[in-house]
């Protein structure tokens, strides 16, 4: 599989991203936010945590105008995979690619620390090396995760099936416990915890491995 | 010309800094405030002749997020 990682002034999970995936097997290419055009035969775009622009005007809002994202969306709009993790979540809000948007903790407090996560269920590649109802234990670290759908969109989320993981014990006040989403065709995820860091015993954890892992076989079989 | 561009969080959308403002403001002894909502203006210096309508695109695409934003516009 090959994937791409965008790099924005201010990303600070993109080689931690590179690496995860290049554990589970990717073929990875570092693309940077001034580029107009993705490298040819990419497969997955994976948009990393950090802090784009420095957070300015809103999380996410000025890197999802960048050039290089005018090239996600058409990625997308192809049928190709896109991953936003943490930073990553919030600028695929912004394009419209994902349902939401992402405010302030509810605390108001930026919270880094592990965080147990069930995996629901929902059919997508990305959940593939998990068992639905799963509890996982992956790390957030994010001053603005607190997911928002108006009462309309979460009943359609959550009847179609499209809530990827929820909080055990919500941190941040998002809506419906909702720490990750995925598109109506299931080839986007946005997630605020980062499975990338929680990727080799020396992190303290493998469960984010899994999904990376679980996605490359399905991208295999494909 | 300039433009103001008003953006807040839309009614109903939690606005967690408004409520550790209005917790404050009450620390203060300050009684009597029943809300508060807190969000943030942007002035524009524009072209003359520039219209509302394309000001108006400006917060569509950028300068406010609708899923969870409302905008109001002053020209001039």
């Amino acid at each position: 599989m090959k994937a791409a990682v965008i790099v924005f002034p201010g990303s600070n999970c993109d080689r931690d991203l590179k690496v995860a995936l290049e554990r589970a097997g990717a073929d990875v290419t570092m693309v940077w936010h001034k580029d107009t055009e993705l490298p040819r035969g990419i497969d997955l775009v994976a948009v990393p945590g950090g802090f784009s622009f420095g957070d300015y005007l809103r999380c996410g809002a000025i890197a999802a105008n960048s050039p290089i994202c005018r090239s996600l969306v058409a990625h997308v709009e192809r049928g190709g995979f896109a991953l936003g993790i943490c930073n990553g979540f919030q600028v695929l809000t912004e394009t419209g690619l994902l349902p939401g948007a992402l405010r302030r903790n509810e605390n108001l407090k930026y919270i880094c620390k592990p965080v147990g996560l069930r995996v629901e269920a929902c059919e997508t590649a990305y959940l593939a090396g998990y068992a639905a109802g799963q509890e996982i234990t992956v790390p957030i670290a994010h001053h603005d995760g607190n997911y928002y759908v108006d009462d309309a969109k979460l009943a359609q989320l959550q009847g179609e099936g499209r809530i990827a993981f929820t909080y055990l014990d919500n941190p941040n006040g998002s809506v419906a416990d909702i720490a990750g989403v995925v598109s109506r065709n299931r080839r986007v995820l946005g997630m605020m915890p980062h499975p990338e860091r929680m990727a080799e015993p020396a992190h303290g954890g493998t469960d984010g491995k899994a999904m990376f892992d679980g996605l490359m076989s399905q991208m295999a079989l494909a | 010309m300039k433009a103001r561009v008003h953006v807040m969080l839309k009614n109903g959308v939690l606005d967690p800094q408004g409520e550790a403002v209005k917790h404050a403001l009450g620390a203060l002894g300050f009684g009597g405030v029943e809300g508060v909502r807190q969000g943030k203006v942007i002035e524009l210096d524009l072209a003359e002749g520039t219209d509302e309508a394309t000001v108006t695109q400006m917060c569509e695409k950028l300068l406010a997020n609708t899923v969870i934003e409302s905008y109001t516009i002053e020209m001039g």
